[in-house]
């Protein structure tokens, strides 16, 4: 793989992120972090869906005119959202009742109109692919890492493992941070994230 | 009364940015003055309001099991439906405006596009599909209320962030927080002090 090709993939991860460098796709990225495994089908879905939408309007783009794109784009991220709803439920039943309304704001998630009308309308099918992946990837990433810290400190368990009774906390007088469960923590986490993030990566501070 | 209450509880209770993170990409892009805030959240008040309703005719006697055709399901087209509606409602009143009030269009032009794909309208539509499947709303009149409501509950918190950013300019944040670092925080406090509207009932 030529190392231009591989950066479309690692850039996303970090220096280019689209949660907390590019600001994109915070909408439904934040309401699926109460507990990590919804927090990882909604990243892979997104993945997915943003890596095939790039090929597909990588394909297109000498055939689409300019004035229609929009919708031209709008379907071709339609159709992908609705096939991997119906992947999750049939094959993810609960999770995909725990995602609720949150799998069909894909279509409307920034990432994907973005990264299509950035990238995927100037360059070849193959490295839009790779940009969507790495993008899907980015993503998912600061889906999990929030995800992390809201389902161990507010219910004390990883997937579900109830992993500080395990550890026998509670009788040494430790209780669950509520707060974390409800919408707000989700957002001072994030702001925590990108303020951590940008103390390392200093060319990205606003002046 | 129960639609009072639907009115209240989109607004303040399930407000879309405090309570769902709808619309957050552009809230947190154009909350840097209050006249463009101001704008903007008119212009999404309008477009919600006009296509709940809209979406709401078409999934009940579109896409609702048995509605258009005996032993049909079309529900899990309405992804695309809900948003082609949206895009070209949002073509529509953006071509309807330039035509006839010109300074209006001026004001909101740069806006009306960027409203097709912001979440927050996508999602009162999907909201209220579910709210329908809930039984919370009933007719074609509580559709608008809703729509109405969770509009303006986007308004609302777009306004008072733009003004909360407006004076952060004179404030000492460390650099690497500077942007959009300290409105993620600030929009967390904001969402703690909004959930003392939970629970309210009318």
């Amino acid at each position: 793989m030529a190392s231009k090709s591989l950066k479309n993939l690692t850039a996303p991860l970090s220096g280019n992120n689209p949660v907390i460098v590019q600001i994109l796709g915070i909408c439904s990225a934040l309401a699926v972090t109460v507990q990590l495994k919804p927090a990882i089908v909604m990243g892979l879905s997104v993945m997915v869906v943003t890596a095939f939408a790039n090929l597909v309007m990588s394909l297109l783009r000498k055939g689409v005119p300019s004035r229609i794109r929009i919708i031209v784009q709008l379907v071709v991220i339609a159709a992908l959202v609705i096939l991997v709803d119906q992947v999750l439920k049939a094959f993810v039943y609960d999770v995909s009742k725990q995602l609720s309304v949150y799998v069909g704001l894909i279509i409307t998630n920034c990432i994907v109109m973005g990264r299509v009308e950035a990238f995927a309308l100037q360059n070849k099918p193959w490295d839009s692919f790779l940009d969507g992946i790495g993008n899907g990837a980015g993503y998912g990433l600061i889906l999990v890492i929030v995800a992390f810290f809201r389902e161990l400190l507010g219910s004390g368990s990883l997937f579900g493992y109830p992993i500080f009774e395990k550890l026998g906390l509670y009788e040494l007088g430790y209780a669950n941070c509520g707060l974390m469960l409800f919408p707000p923590m989700a957002l001072i986490i994030v702001g925590c994230i990108i303020w951590i993030h940008r103390t390392i990566n200093t060319n990205l501070q606003e002046k | 009364m129960e639609t009072l209450n639907l009115f209240i509880r989109s607004i303040f209770i399930d407000n879309m940015v405090f309570a769902f993170f709808f619309g957050m990409c552009s809230y947190i892009a154009v909350s840097k003055s209050v006249k463009t805030a101001l704008g903007l959240g008119l212009a999404v008040t309008f477009v919600q309001t006009m296509t709940v309703p809209l979406n709401y005719l078409l999934n009940e006697y579109v896409l609702a099991p048995n509605a258009l055709v005996e032993g049909v399901d079309l529900s899990f087209l309405s992804f695309i439906v809900f948003i082609a509606v949206i895009a070209a409602f949002v073509q529509l009143v953006e071509m309807i405006v330039e035509k006839f009030s010109p300074t209006l269009y001026n004001q909101l032009g740069i806006f009306l596009p960027l409203i097709a794909v912001n979440c927050a309208i996508m999602g009162g539509s999907l909201f209220m599909q579910q709210m329908v499947g809930a039984g919370e709303i009933r007719n074609v009149g509580e559709s608008v209320v809703y729509g109405l409501g969770s509009g303006l509950g986007w308004w609302l918190a777009i306004v008072m962030m733009a003004a909360i950013r407006e004076r952060l300019a004179y404030s000492h944040i460390p650099a690497a927080l500077k942007g959009p670092g300290i409105a993620f925080i600030i929009t967390g406090l904001m969402g703690i002090a909004f959930m003392i509207f939970s629970g309210i009932q009318l």
